[in-house]
């Protein structure tokens, strides 16, 4: 092609509209291998509490386990909420850990930061995309937990109307919409932690370390949470209310606890975004 | 490629539109104390090709950094195509290409992958051209047949092409390049010379930078000489080739007699070289018609006589106190 011809293809009419940054990004975060293993380690989560379920033979006595696991032999779509409350704790934080950790740092890194900077990206775009990319992959793992549990659930044990916890029989139907509400509930629960994993990958070039420290931050969180000394603490903390998801199985839902969390998450998002922006939007990109 | 035919762009600068790249002052410095640039006043004016240059370590990638806002100075300013920077960063850095210290893309990603993501970025484009103008910059840069490969297999040479043909996304008013041949072979490098020479036919402004003045001596026509954190020199070509004074040189044996000779005629500087054989003096306004003419009425027995030009080479490494990295 002539130099003439490459200059004709100057950019013409008005500028896009369409979020292909964005598009990009998700493609970047959903095209990597590693965010795909990791998301197929999620998956197995289900599939293996489902196998051993079916296949053992123990009593289970409610309260032994993960919540719900004593209530899906009775019925399959109840291993959708078993798996989920099983990775909350620590597998889901750290899958966020690692992919929110790696997305400044990670670029950074690479040196890939510096290009998108020129060409140029704001940097307070850069952040905003970057988050929206993490609430996209946070929400679909925990779908992935709920459907495969879901899947899983149908397949090797009898379902059909649930029995809620609060004692109301709802129809299966029912049952699984509140099954994609509580994997919703879980990913917004987790957006506090993805906001403190970004502004911990401004800190650092190496994603590595970004990693480490958002899933220690994730796993000392719960840790205060445990000490019962320290309740007055446990209200601030981004893990507080992770498990507040089992009021979706009540009927009717009390939603004080629910809205509790929402509010904490949206507390930690406003400081860790506050932190990350400000951090990231003075920093001498060196990398 | 379609419909979309548009007046060819850039047009050649008005002579009286603001130089393509102006610091005044510029400095920074590090945490540490570390001072990396030091009152930088560099001016680029439009339409030239001006080679940045300098040993490593001279505050070449750490002034071209602030020029593209990825660093903000300790004080002075920048201007890009009579912008301030970073204030109008939005504005003008779509319409600079720029290389910065060396080709950094995603490596599980294909190159045409990695130029996708960098066009998406891109805000300014038309998104419908976006396939039809990779193409053209990956075949500008000879990548065409390696573009659907993943990053990491690519050779250093292919990598810098990369990084280049994503500087050419899109046509651009100035081109910020900083060690574009770094890693190229020879006939790579003789490639990015044809392709700064196009750019700059085509009305362009280029900014080179490299540690080789011998790599863009050829498509310069000024310089910029770097030499820890300061500005050293500047000027066109033509005014460093006069610093860069001629002496004559005269192989005879009788080194003695040819010395007396050449110093009658004026010479400030004359020796003997070590072999005994050649005398070297510094005479750039005497014709060595005369010269010659001189020894031979004088009876100095004349072997040849010529001028040595001091090559530009030899003038920036007394410049900056180091010797450029011919190894390259």
């Amino acid at each position: 092609m002539s130099l003439a011809e490459q200059v004709r293809l100057e950019p013409l009419r008005r500028p896009s509209r369409a979020p292909r940054l964005l598009l990009s990004e998700l493609w970047l975060v959903f095209g990597r291998r590693r965010n795909q293993v990791l998301l197929v380690v999620l998956a197995l989560v289900p599939v293996l509490v489902g196998v051993a379920i079916s296949v053992s033979t123990a009593e289970v006595e409610p309260g032994q386990g993960p919540p719900f696991i004593d209530r899906v032999s009775g019925n399959g779509l109840f291993l959708a909420f078993t798996a989920l409350a099983a990775v909350v704790p620590f597998l889901l934080p750290l899958v966020m850990g690692v992919v929110a950790g790696d997305a400044v740092a990670g670029e950074a890194q690479a040196g890939t930061l510096r290009y998108l900077l020129t060409v140029p990206v704001s940097r307070t775009r850069v952040l905003l995309v970057k988050y929206a990319a993490l609430m996209v992959f946070g929400l679909v793992a925990a779908l992935t937990v709920a459907l495969v549990g879901l899947a899983v659930g149908v397949a090797l044990f009898p379902s059909g109307e649930v029995t809620l916890l609060s004692g109301t029989t709802v129809p299966a139907a029912s049952a699984v919409v509140r099954a994609l509400l509580v994997a919703a509930y879980v990913a917004v629960s987790l957006a506090g932690l993805s906001a403190v994993g970004l502004a911990v990958s401004t800190f650092t070039e190496v994603p590595v370390a970004a990693m480490a420290t958002t899933v220690v931050l994730a796993i000392t969180s719960q840790i205060l949470d445990a000490i019962p000394q320290l309740g007055w603490l446990h209200p601030f903390l981004f893990s507080h209310h992770w498990l507040a998801f089992g009021d979706l199985v009540r009927d009717p839902v009390p939603t004080g606890t629910l809205a509790s969390g929402l509010l904490l998450q949206a507390g930690w998002v406003a400081i860790s975004m506050a932190v990350a922006w400000s951090r990231f939007t003075t920093k001498d990109v060196t990398s | 490629m379609t419909s979309q035919v548009l007046a060819p762009q850039p047009t050649r600068p008005a002579p009286d539109s603001p130089a393509a790249v102006r610091t005044t002052g510029l400095t920074k410095r590090f945490r540490g104390g570390q001072v990396a640039v030091d009152d930088l006043d560099l001016v680029v004016p439009r339409g030239s090709v001006t080679g940045f240059l300098g040993p490593n370590g001279s505050g070449k990638t750490t002034t071209i950094r602030m020029l593209l806002g990825l660093v903000v100075p300790t004080s002075g300013t920048v201007e890009l195509l009579g912008e301030p920077v970073p204030r109008s960063s939005a504005s003008v850095l779509p319409r600079v290409g720029a290389l910065v210290e060396g080709p950094a893309f995603h490596p599980y990603l294909s190159g045409r992958a990695n130029l996708m993501r960098l066009d998406a970025a891109d805000r300014t484009v038309d998104r419908h051209t976006s396939g039809a103008r990779i193409d053209a910059a990956l075949d500008r840069v000879g990548l065409g047949s390696a573009a659907g490969k993943r990053f990491r297999t690519y050779s250093l040479g292919m990598k810098q092409r990369l990084g280049l043909a994503g500087a050419m996304l899109r046509p651009r008013e100035l081109y910020v390049l900083d060690e574009p041949t770094n890693g190229l072979d020879p006939q790579g490098t003789r490639e990015v010379r044809t392709l700064v020479r196009e750019l700059a036919a085509d009305g362009c402004t280029v900014l080179v930078s490299s540690h080789l003045l011998a790599e863009i001596e050829q498509v310069c026509d000024r310089v910029v000489v770097m030499r820890a954190g300061r500005m050293v020199t500047a000027g066109t070509l033509d005014d460093l080739a006069l610093v860069a004074r001629p002496s004559v040189v005269v192989e005879t044996s009788a080194p003695a007699a040819a010395l007396a000779v050449l110093r009658r005629l004026g010479a400030t500087t004359a020796s003997v070289d070590d072999d005994g054989l050649r005398v070297r003096a510094d005479l750039p306004d005497v014709p060595v018609e005369d010269v010659t003419r001189a020894l031979v009425l004088a009876d100095v027995p004349v072997r040849g006589i010529g001028r040595s030009g001091r090559s530009l080479e030899e003038l920036f490494v007394e410049l900056t106190g180091e010797g450029f990295d011919v190894a390259g």
